[in-house]
């Protein structure tokens, strides 16, 4: 059985159809990927499996339970973390603070700082400016935070919403290693990426979003191969 | 370990403060040092720097700007002025029933700030302070108009006027619309606004420094990132807004105990006031408790002080708020303020 399961979802903002009746699935320990461009839908799709807009019509499946209605804060309690676009981070919390309110629905505390040594393994930059406001960080230091902030909650899948975004390409390859870490580590990892390029070399599969539906999926190396994507994402 | 440390020293800080302020004006007013106009002063003096406490976890903690607060105010004012009239005679201990009127007028500024931020924490920005000032005003006007008495048939309400309410012969006003409420017994004093601020200051202190406190902060750094990680964000704002209230209802409580006679000005509920109110907790620091409870002080005092210079007081009240503004917050005396603290480390660790 699939971890995500996602059947035939409607989103509207007001009249607007954002989302037309898409469906996919997610298997546990999978990398997959949404790519497509600008207003596909990508965003509205992430935000409505993690619990932030409901959708007018269709179902979210979470490892069997219907989360569907369920609001966003208690989804993060199940097992599922959302690293929302654009780096939002507390900027007036330290980074210290940033990373232990991920662990908010969390109790046990030497398990948290279990989980702390291992984010900050993962992201040792952020364990040197642990005592530092989170808004002084540079972009691809906030978005490690947010990452590692996420994976406080230990997760049992993660959803990333653009980490590529306005990062050079020295930190965007950083990122996507840490990504495909994560992915090896044991989480499940569904991903949302204009750089389809790169969210192609990672992932295991991918489905393709065009203005609210799913236009192509597959095998993410047979999709980087396939002419149409070539074409219309790739620049080839 | 030692962050945390300074934290709770820095706390202690500010109950010293008002301790010590506390035994200079007892013993300004043991020895007759005192004038009458500065006695006067000195409850309302307690109930700004207590609404501004409660404005400044609404504002600095929660990061919402309301504009509505003298509202709340005026809410738990009248509601404890109402009890207090009407229970004089029966409860004759002035401690007990103050106590009592303050349970009532902080539970009903909760139960009003509660219900209004249901709609207006969907709001934000602009939006919730243009909301709050609107709902501020209308707690007021609706006041003005509220007619309340009682007879030997029981009960009488009315939003029209005193004729309306058909009281009979032996009937007592309790509410007379626009006249306010008359011969509320003077039931506060300077010691109990000294000891309502540091009840205030524990309640935001503890609340701030708590798993509560650092899930309204994270709504308010950024709100959809607090939901990310699993914080009700409706629940915390919620709370937070309705402790706010309840904390400028006390400061009503304080205030209308006061005075005799108690009426909703635009003076003193108005919108005028929910600035004052605001210029308090945007002098003293937004997010800096002590600050608040200062620069109430402070530009409380000022016009007072300027008395004397009649015409020119409003100009130099106005220049020095804007010298205050500067002081405080120009990154050169932030500096220069740091620089001064970490002498007076060093000479004391010499000495």
């Amino acid at each position: 059985m699939a971890m995500l399961e996602i059947e035939n979802i409607e989103v509207f903002y007001g009249v607007i159809q954002a989302i037309k009746g898409i469906s996919f699935q997610v298997n546990e320990g999978e990398v997959i990927a949404l790519i497509g461009a600008n207003g596909a839908g990508k965003t509205t799709t992430l935000q409505t499996i993690t619990g932030m807009i409901s959708p007018k019509k269709g179902s979210v499946i979470f490892n069997g339970t219907d989360i569907t209605k369920i609001p966003g804060h208690k989804i993060v309690g199940m097992g599922m973390a959302h690293v929302p676009e654009g780096r939002r981070v507390f900027s007036q919390l330290s980074v210290l603070e940033n990373l232990k309110m991920g662990a908010y629905t969390r109790k046990d505390k030497t398990e948290i700082e279990e989980t702390l040594a291992t984010v900050y393994k993962s992201f040792p930059r952020l364990e040197e400016r642990k005592n530092q406001p989170a808004g002084t960080l540079s972009g691809g230091e906030q978005q490690m935070l947010a990452m590692g902030r996420a994976l406080m909650s230990r997760p049992k899948l993660i959803c990333m919403d653009e980490p590529s975004m306005g990062l050079s390409p020295i930190l965007v390859d950083e990122i996507f290693n840490i990504i495909t870490e994560i992915s090896k580590a044991g989480t499940t990892v569904l991903l949302v990426e204009q750089n389809a390029k790169k969210a192609l070399s990672i992932a295991d599969r991918a489905y393709v979003l065009e203005t609210g539906n799913i236009v192509l999926s597959g095998d993410a190396k047979e999709l980087m191969n396939n002419e149409q994507i070539k074409k219309a994402y790739l620049g080839e | 370990m030692f962050k945390k440390n300074l934290k709770k020293n820095n706390v202690f800080v500010t109950y010293a403060i008002v301790v010590v302020a506390y035994i200079v004006v007892e013993a300004l007013l043991l020895t007759g040092n005192m004038s009458s106009l500065m006695q006067g002063l000195l409850v309302p003096l307690c109930t700004y720097s207590l609404c501004a406490v409660g404005l400044n976890l609404c504002v600095g903690y929660l990061g919402e700007l309301s504009l509505g607060h003298a509202g709340f105010m005026c809410i738990g004012a009248f509601s404890s002025a109402f009890f207090s009239v009407v229970m004089q005679d029966a409860i004759t201990n002035s401690i007990v029933r103050f106590i009592i009127a303050l349970i009532i007028g902080t539970a009903f500024a909760a139960l009003f700030g509660f219900l209004i931020a249901i709609p207006v924490l969907r709001l934000n920005g602009d939006y919730l302070a243009i909301v709050t000032l609107a709902f501020g005003e209308i707690i007021k006007n609706v006041v003005n108009v509220l007619y309340i008495g009682y007879d030997s048939t029981g009960w009488h309400i009315s939003i029209s006027s005193q004729q309306a309410l058909g009281l009979a012969e032996d009937g007592t006003m309790v509410i007379n619309g626009a006249q306010g409420i008359t011969g509320t017994p003077h039931d506060s004093s300077f010691t109990i606004g000294v000891i309502l601020i540091i009840i205030a200051l524990i309640i935001v202190h503890n609340l701030t420094n708590s798993r509560t406190g650092r899930a309204v902060m994270s709504i308010r750094d950024n709100q959809i990132a607090a939901e990310s990680v699993g914080i009700n964000v409706k629940k915390y704002k919620l709370l937070a807004f309705t402790i706010s209230a309840a904390i400028a209802g006390s400061a009503g409580v304080l205030y209308a105990h006061n005075l005799s006679t108690l009426t909703a000005l635009p003076k003193n509920f108005g919108y005028n006031m929910s600035i004052m109110i605001l210029v308090f907790v945007v002098l003293g620091g937004i997010g800096n408790f002590r600050g608040s409870v200062i620069a109430a002080c402070i530009l409380t005092l000022l016009p007072e002080l300027l008395r004397g210079l009649s015409d020119y007081r409003m100009l130099i009240y106005a220049i020095v708020l804007i010298a205050m503004m500067l002081f405080n917050w120009a990154p050169a005396a932030i500096v220069w303020r740091q620089k001064l603290k970490a002498k007076f480390k060093k000479t004391g660790e010499e000495a």
